[in-house]
């Protein structure tokens, strides 16, 4: 019998062993998830500051690796906040190192996009990472890194400084990868595409392996407000989260403790709030015992008075934004925005941002075509399992005149401290049924309205035809009587043509 | 017989004269900047009655009017002014047309209807607006029937003027249509008219000399007489003054193609001088099944749900005969044909059952008739 050996794995190598969590699954998906993460990091980064995003994407042939691969250099650059030189290493080269674990909106959320995409590169081609960052200030650094996947840790291979002459501010990434990238081509772009429709304020280039450029040009330079850091809210609080806040908390009674760590405390909420949970208000958390620990956490719960979160923590587009970047994408013929008011789901705010565009540059493809957002992030992937794809089939859209066979597309943004994904892979929203009423609410209104226009426009198409009708037969009615009645000139028609068509447009 | 002639043109003038008094209130209503409408008798059958005094259907008061400021109305509408304008060139060119040949020529104009039953439809208001029927704007139905018996007549269509013909000239007999309709009638040595179900038996009869023998024109209805057969046994019968006697198969189909010659139809209702009053069904009847010991067959269902309706029918109603005759059929359950005369032999009908009839009937529809005069 042999004995069981034990052994310990680090992150980076327990995510590197289960890479398809992320959506490294195959050479067409990964070279996707790759641009998509390094993408998103620069936006965020130009996004924290309120710049307008300035990213330069370059994906170029670099040699063949088997029949269906190739070996590609994927270069990104941006405008960003930039990176303090001595966070370069471990935000690119340690799993799960991040800045953005904060309670405020971000497109990152894990500190492992970035990471894995280096990761995959470094596996597949076994080549280090260029990272050249400025913060603005006097010098630039490039680092070039590698990581110690069983160590998780990263190498730092070559560092240099050079002065920053021109004051430039921002982050480049550079490094090789295996993939497919004609096969991920149709994603990629439509990646592009549809983030530029819901980063209307951002100039996003591409340049594909072919030489191809596409290019995105912002069409205003208008941001919506960053979000502002919030504290956890009462109701999303676990023990772990308690054990945490009273190790490093400096408060010594309860009711000052509960006011400095939680979002929606006061005086007096947090006075009635230990009235209900039997707690002193002179009682030291650090005192508290585990059981009493546990009790605080189901209390808080329970308690029904606190103020749901406020949504300062949020950075939605909002509806002028968001007609902005669908009109700019799409050009549809008619479009109804529609931001619902800020929701929570477990103590977590959200809030719920919905499109609804007919017609135009809308393609007709027999089924409503659906663009799914969260945090600004397209989600192009298990559409069906997305809760947005069942609010969508729940509408009984005969009631709205809608038919799947019309050229519409709805759009659904929901930005949140914490997007409730299904996977690390951030593809599709699960069925919450907090975000699912929203939604529902959401596609209603904007439905409403949209059937309100559609019908409208059958009457305006109505009018048309019936003053088309009118055209048609009254010239036809005079010719025949003036025959008829042995006359040689006509009748005067125009005036009663005239007339119809005043009393068309009254009915309008 | 110059006095016959001027009534055709007289007519034709008549004709002319209502449809351009129809161009000329549309032009009117046009030129003073309103939306044209005409009004005319309403030909649903709310507003269809039966006359009893002038023994056909007419259409009572109420009237329904088209205007083309109703975005409903405005093509129908148009339509009909076509239809009158073409029915116009018709008459006044003196061409005739079919009612297929309408249907067609409204294309060349670009007023298509979407089938023949709406051109048909339209021609039926032109009628019902102008009091005139269809084969005065000399539109006539693609069905037609046949005359057989010693009269003249003359000709007055187009290229014929004048040319006169007696009837008895083809052994076929001669089509009912529009050259013979608009002929004038010269002279003639019959005495009555003899109106048969049939086209066969009327080849029998031509056959058999029952022209000659009895003295009469034979009309071929081919089943249920058209229109202007209809109208022109009602001319026949008015200008030559002579009586109609008609023969039909024993069921109540035979019976209701007698009637409708007879009292009209209710979709006719808006027309007068297509039926003849006078006229009289002269068998078979039910009793003769009875009396003549024929050959038959059982009625069936839909026969006997027929004889249920016409036993309601206003029609049915002025002359003892026909509910007495109903009352047999549904006694006896039997029906039988003309043809069935032919066990006693092939000229039995025309030298026993004829006579027989032709002089039995007028007792027994003397009454209206001799009433009337
Ligand atoms: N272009 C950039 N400009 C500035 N900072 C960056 C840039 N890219 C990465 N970073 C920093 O590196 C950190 C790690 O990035 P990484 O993508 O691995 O994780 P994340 O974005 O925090 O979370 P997620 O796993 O959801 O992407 C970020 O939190 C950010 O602080
Ligand atoms: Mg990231």
């Amino acid at each position: 019998m042999s004995q069981a050996t034990f052994e310990e794995m680090s992150v980076s190598d327990f995510f590197y062993r289960n890479r398809d969590i992320a959506g490294l699954t195959n050479p067409s998906r990964s070279i996707f998830v790759a641009i998509r993460e390094v993408v998103e990091n620069s936006l965020d980064a130009a996004e924290s500051q309120k710049i307008p995003p300035d990213v330069y994407v370059r994906l170029s042939f670099e040699a063949e690796a088997t029949k269906e691969t190739q070996i590609y250099k994927l270069r990104v650059q941006d405008n960003g906040c930039g990176i303090q030189p001595q966070f370069i290493p471990s935000a690119f080269g340690q799993v799960l190192y991040g800045s953005k674990y904060k309670l405020k909106q971000a497109r990152g959320t894990f500190g492992l996009g970035g990471k894995m995409a280096v990761l995959y590169g470094q596996i597949t081609t076994h080549k280090p990472v260029l990272v050249t960052s400025s913060t603005g200030q006097e010098k630039i650094y490039s680092f070039k890194l590698m990581i110690d996947i069983q160590r998780n840790k990263p190498i730092i291979l070559d560092r240099k400084v050079i002065t920053n002459k021109d004051n430039w501010r921002g982050t480049v990434i550079e490094f090789t990868l295996e993939g497919d990238y004609l096969r991920a081509m149709p994603k990629i772009i439509e990646y592009f595409k549809q983030t530029a429709l819901v980063n209307p304020y951002a100039n996003i280039t591409f340049v594909d392996p072919k030489g191809r450029l596409y290019k995105f040009t912002r069409a205003t330079s208008v941001m919506p407000d960053p979000p502002t850091e919030t504290l956890p809210h009462p109701y999303g609080v676990d023990v772990e989260l308690l054990q945490r806040l009273i190790q490093v908390t400096t408060c010594t009674n309860m009711s000052t403790f509960l006011r400095q760590h939680f979002h929606r405390v006061g005086e007096i909420t947090a006075q009635k709030f230990l009235d209900f949970a039997g707690l002193p208000v002179s009682k030291n958390p650090k005192k508290l015992s585990h059981e009493e620990i546990v009790k605080l956490m189901q209390n808080l719960k329970r308690y029904k008075d606190f103020l749901p979160p406020d949504a300062s923590c949020l950075s939605p587009l909002g509806e002028e934004l968001l007609k902005a970047g669908v009109m700019k994408e799409l050009n549809p013929e008619y479009l109804v925005v529609h931001q619902r008011k800020p929701s929570t789901y477990a103590g977590h705010p959200f809030i719920v941002e919905m499109a609804i565009a007919y017609g135009g540059g809308v393609p007709k493809t027999g089924n409503f075509v659906i663009y799914r957002f969260a945090n600004k992030i397209p989600l192009l992937y298990d559409e069906a399992s997305d809760v947005a794809y069942k609010v969508i089939s729940a509408m009984t859209w005969r009631r709205y005149k809608v038919t799947p066979d019309m050229p519409i597309a709805i759009l659904i943004h929901v930005c949140s401290t914490k997007v409730p994904y299904k996977t690390v892979g951030k593809e599709f929203i699960s069925d919450r049924i907090e975000v699912r009423k929203e939604e529902a609410n959401a596609i209603r209104e904007v439905s409403r309205q949209l059937s309100h226009f559609l019908t409208r426009q059958e009457h305006v198409h109505m009018e048309k035809k019936r003053l088309s009708i009118f055209n048609k037969y009254l010239p036809r009615i005079a010719e025949f009587s003036t025959t008829l009645s042995g006359q040689t000139k006509r009748p005067d028609i125009d005036k009663l043509l005239k007339s119809v068509q005043k009393y068309g447009t009254e009915e309008s | 017989m110059a006095q016959k002639k001027a009534k055709i043109t007289e007519r034709k003038q008549e004709v002319l004269k209502g449809l351009k008094a129809f161009g000329t209130s549309v032009y009117n209503q046009l030129d003073q900047g309103v939306f044209p409408s005409v009004n005319m008798p309403s030909r649903s059958t709310e507003n269809i009655t039966y006359d009893e005094r002038l023994r056909q259907y007419i259409l009572g008061e109420k009237i329904v009017g088209r205007s083309t400021r109703n975005i409903r109305h405005i093509k129908p509408f148009t339509q009909l002014a076509w239809v009158a304008l073409f029915s116009n060139e018709l008459t006044s060119q003196r061409k005739t047309s079919t009612l297929r040949d309408v249907y067609y020529s409204a294309q060349a104009y670009e007023m298509t209807f979407s089938d023949q039953q709406e051109s048909n439809n339209i021609i039926t208001d032109l009628e019902t607006l102008t009091g005139f029927a269809r084969e005065d704007f000399n539109i006539f139905p693609e069905e037609r029937s046949a005359i057989f018996g010693d009269l003249d007549v003359a000709y007055t269509v187009p290229g014929y003027e004048g040319k006169s013909v007696n009837l008895t000239s083809h052994p076929d007999g001669v089509l009912i249509g529009p050259a013979i309709t608009s002929s004038e009638f010269l002279k003639t040595s019959a005495n009555k008219i003899i109106a048969i179900e049939k086209g066969a038996l009327f080849t029998r009869f031509i056959e058999e000399s029952v022209h000659s023998k009895h003295k009469s024109l034979l009309i071929s209805c081919g089943g249920q007489a058209p229109r202007q057969t209809r109208s022109f046994i009602r001319r026949l019968h008015d200008e030559l003054n002579l009586p109609v006697f008609i023969l039909t198969d024993g069921d109540p189909w035979g019976m209701h193609i007698a009637q409708v010659i007879i009292s009209g139809s209710a979709n006719a209702a808006h027309l007068r001088d297509l039926n003849t009053p006078d006229a009289v069904w002269s068998g078979v009847w039910a009793s003769d099944i009875i009396e003549y010991k024929l050959p038959t067959d059982p009625l069936d269902e839909v026969d006997i749900k027929r004889l249920y309706e016409l036993q309601k029918d206003p029609r049915y109603q002025n002359d003892p005969i026909w509910q007495r005759e109903i009352k047999t059929f549904l006694k006896i359950r039997r029906k039988t044909e003309l043809e069935a005369f032919s066990r006693y032999g092939l000229t039995y009908i025309v030298d026993k059952y004829l006579p027989t009839k032709l002089e039995a009937v007028p007792d027994v529809a003397a009454g209206p008739d001799k009433k009337k005069k």
